[in-house]
């Protein structure tokens, strides 16, 4: 025996708002935010616009009563490192959730590590209990290559990848994947496991950061942790970007990021060493050039 | 006999979304859910066998609805229930408790009387059920 149906059928209506829906998911704000915040990366954000359209008129066609499948969620960023797609996956998850297409705004990020176990037996349970975590969410798989090792054919890695298909297809509606990775080893992984590939519907590119976006999001950065450049400051930053990105194992916002946690580290110094004169706000804040251009990237 | 086993066990069985619901209700507590089987129902008996492990970390009903549905499929013929735990301090036991799978016939208890010095008589509960062995049970 079972309860009755509740739900009873409301009659459709005859037309809809795509411009109520827009305003009222609050995926206007989101997409401004986004716009806003993150610097740069305009194919991305045009991407995510048009997949952001996508779900809108796909609600809208289901308040109206014309079924069709539910969109295939399942995404693939690719892209260097640092290039944002962490902070993009959490955007993302933002306005799935906006729109009703995921149940909470949470994004489980995972490596291999978290996915593939040591020994036979170990893989099953702990790729299960991600799975498990992330439902209702966002599971984004950070370096997902990795789950794929050609080289080693007992490798477990293959378990977890055939695990989680099995939830990507069963359980389109509490879940959505997000692989992201080097652009290559990407497509080696696809390859090597077409299944996969044919289940993730948007594949989207990260660019790299040119020089001038780069010293738009050092700003901004030291903005955040509320410092200032002086005049001195932004033309050395300039340059010590243009030097880093010649170097090995640049990696875009990562890069700038721990390059200015160095640099507060040279400004408490600095500070330090000149202890005895008052300090007013101004000063504590300030980074000089002399800041920047002790680095270590100048002297090479 | 219907088993009246815990919460819900005088309302019709609940619906998948309806015991869905009540997981997310014991998830937004904080409490852990934990999915348990028997084949044998006395009352008294606290020792079911666990379904893995309690879950820990969930956030949404959805993962644990996989396990329920893993469990009933494996133990079609055996009772299975859903427990929440609450860890807090000052609670440290299990807040809700509910059937959600139960064999297709249930034969129910027999009242056993045993008589003892002076006519006394002393009663106690047998389940029909638990004459054949474990995994014998509730075989259609």
């Amino acid at each position: 025996m079972t309860f009755p149906a509740r739900t009873l059928d409301a009659p459709s209506p005859a037309t809809v708002d795509l411009d109520a829906l827009y305003t009222g998911a609050g995926i206007g704000v989101l997409l401004k935010r986004i716009d806003r915040e993150l610097i740069g990366l305009g194919p991305v954000k045009t991407r995510i616009r048009e997949i952001a359209a996508l779900l809108l008129v796909e609600r809208a066609r289901r308040t109206l009563g014309l079924h069709a499948e539910p969109p295939s969620l399942h995404m693939c960023f690719t892209g260097n490192p640092g290039t944002g797609k962490t902070t993009m996956a959490r955007r993302m998850a933002d306005i799935l959730h906006g729109l009703g297409y995921i149940r909470r705004s949470q994004v489980i990020s995972v490596t291999r590590d978290d996915l593939v176990g040591q020994y036979i037996g170990h893989t099953a349970p702990k790729t299960k209990d991600v799975l498990k975590k992330a439902m209702g969410g966002v599971l984004f798989i950070d370096e997902a290559y990795y789950l794929y090792r050609p080289e080693n054919e007992r490798d477990y890695g293959q378990e977890a990848i055939e695990i989680l298909l099995q939830v990507m297809e069963d359980n389109r509606d509490d879940l959505v994947v997000i692989l992201a990775g080097y652009r290559e080893r990407m497509e080696a992984l696809f390859r090597s496991n077409p299944g996969l590939g044919s289940r993730i519907a948007h594949h989207i590119e990260f660019p790299d950061y040119t020089p001038e976006e780069l010293l738009l999001i050092a700003e901004q950065m030291v903005a955040e942790m509320q410092y200032r450049f002086d005049e001195g400051a932004a033309a050395a930053m300039r340059e010590y970007i243009a030097r880093r990105m010649r170097q090995p194992r640049f990696s875009n916002a990562r890069s700038i990021r721990n390059a200015l946690d160095r640099v507060r580290l040279r400004q408490a110094s600095r500070l330090f060493a000149a202890r005895g004169t008052a300090l007013d706000p101004m000063a504590l804040q300030t980074i000089r050039a002399e800041d920047i251009r002790q680095s270590r990237v100048f002297s090479q | 006999m219907r088993l009246t086993q815990g919460q819900f066990s005088f309302l019709p069985n609940l619906t998948d979304e309806e015991i869905r619901a009540q997981i997310q209700y014991a998830l937004d507590q904080g409490w852990v859910v934990a999915v348990e089987s028997t084949d044998d129902p006395h009352p008294r008996n606290s020792y079911w066998e666990m379904w893995g492990q309690p879950m820990f970390d969930l956030a949404d009903a959805a993962g644990v609805m996989l396990e329920v549905k893993a469990c009933r499929r494996e133990h079609a013929d055996r009772y299975v229930r859903v427990i929440a735990f609450d860890s807090r301090k000052g609670f440290e036991t299990v807040r809700m408790s509910f059937l959600v799978n139960r064999p297709a016939r249930e034969p129910g208890f027999e009242l056993v009387r045993t008589e003892g010095p002076g006519r006394r008589v002393q009663y106690t509960l047998r389940s029909y059920a638990t004459a054949a062995p474990p995994g014998e049970r509730y075989r259609a």
